[in-house]
């Protein structure tokens, strides 16, 4: 008994899926979030006496962004450009200086016992900073580990640091381990 | 010379929809603060996107600047929030997340780079307070010229 059913016409199902496929080619949004990764230190212990000042002045590298979004470095007025170069300065202190960091004798694996240093960034900004300039010098600060790593492994490996395989990129972490502190909240421009 | 067969055609469109289905990620959260992101060269991509909680601060956009002014404010999730709610925020956000992934928590700020360190700054308090170390700073990526 059962009728014949005439076939489909399935000439507009190319149509339906375009249809669909452009609704979603507008609405897909295929961009991935970038951003600069950082670990906030951990917040002191109220029921622990603080060390006073367990870092040595020389193993401190201030960079002080005031209100009006300049920069004082190390108690120098310095323009942004030359940040990145102060920092490589003081990063790798080639010349042993002595208001320049210490360095200790580490292990690390493909480079044998190599000096590191003990430097420590320490960044601090006003409340009335802009956050343009403060993300502006943190960049400059990555980068200016970021190069020093690529010239490691570029020397080390011959190749970046990006591509380089996992050991090896912990290995170059160890040689130029990144320190960036930011420092307790304090108003640097005066006072309230 | 003879037509070309049209008759695969809806396949190959077929394959192209669903890759975009399944590709497509659908903003969740409307913004109610409008956030330019500043650039940075030395951008890492940002992984597990589930681990990820957001927080936005930037000024009310157009229409709510009537109701909340143009002063930077926070938002979290759908809604304008003061600083206090972070740490009620970051632990709902940790509670949703299964135990083993709990300590990988990671928060993403998306500020305006308009904005002025203070609000970011008393942020980052309430974040260290919640012990939600973990954080990017967000920023679109530059060429470096």
């Amino acid at each position: 008994m059962a009728r014949p059913v005439g076939e489909i016409n399935a000439s507009s199902m190319a149509d339906i899926a375009f249809l669909l496929l452009i609704f979603f080619l507008v609405t897909t949004t295929m961009n991935v979030d970038t951003g600069l990764a950082r670990m906030l230190p951990p917040m002191p212990d109220p029921t622990v006496q603080q060390d006073q000042q367990d870092v040595k002045q020389r193993n401190i590298f201030t960079v002080l962004v005031s209100k009006s979004d300049r920069l004082l470095v190390e108690d120098e007025m310095l323009d942004v450009s030359q940040l990145r170069e102060k920092a490589r300065e003081f990063i790798l202190n080639t010349e042993d200086k002595e208001n320049l960091p210490e360095k200790d004798i580490v292990d690390v694996p493909f480079f044998g016992s190599v000096p590191v240093t003990k430097g420590v960034i320490s960044l601090r900004n006003d409340r009335g900073t802009s956050y343009k300039m403060y993300m502006f010098v943190q960049n400059e600060l990555v980068a200016a580990y970021n190069e020093l790593r690529n010239e490691a492994a570029r020397a080390k490996f011959g190749k970046l640091y990006d591509d380089c395989s996992e050991e090896q990129q912990d290995a170059i972490k160890k040689l130029y381990p990144q320190r960036i502190s930011e420092a307790e909240p304090k108003n640097v421009g005066g006072p309230k | 010379m003879p037509a070309i067969s049209t008759a695969s055609l809806p396949d190959i469109v077929f394959m192209l929809l669903f890759f975009f289905m399944v590709s497509t990620t659908m903003r969740e959260t409307t913004l109610f603060v409008s956030v330019k992101l500043p650039e940075a060269t030395e951008v890492v991509k940002l992984e597990k996107k589930s681990l990820v909680s957001y927080i936005y601060i930037g000024p009310p956009t157009r229409t709510y600047s009537v109701t909340y002014g143009t002063e930077p404010r926070i938002q979290l999730n759908d809604s304008f929030k003061s600083l206090d709610d972070i740490r009620d925020f970051i632990s709902s956000e940790r509670d949703a997340l299964s135990e083993s992934d709990r300590n990988q928590l990671t928060t993403s700020l998306k500020v305006d780079e308009n904005t002025r360190m203070g609000i970011v700054t008393d942020v980052k308090q309430e974040l260290r307070k919640a012990s939600a170390l973990k954080i990017n700073y967000s920023s679109r990526k530059m060429v470096p010229n």
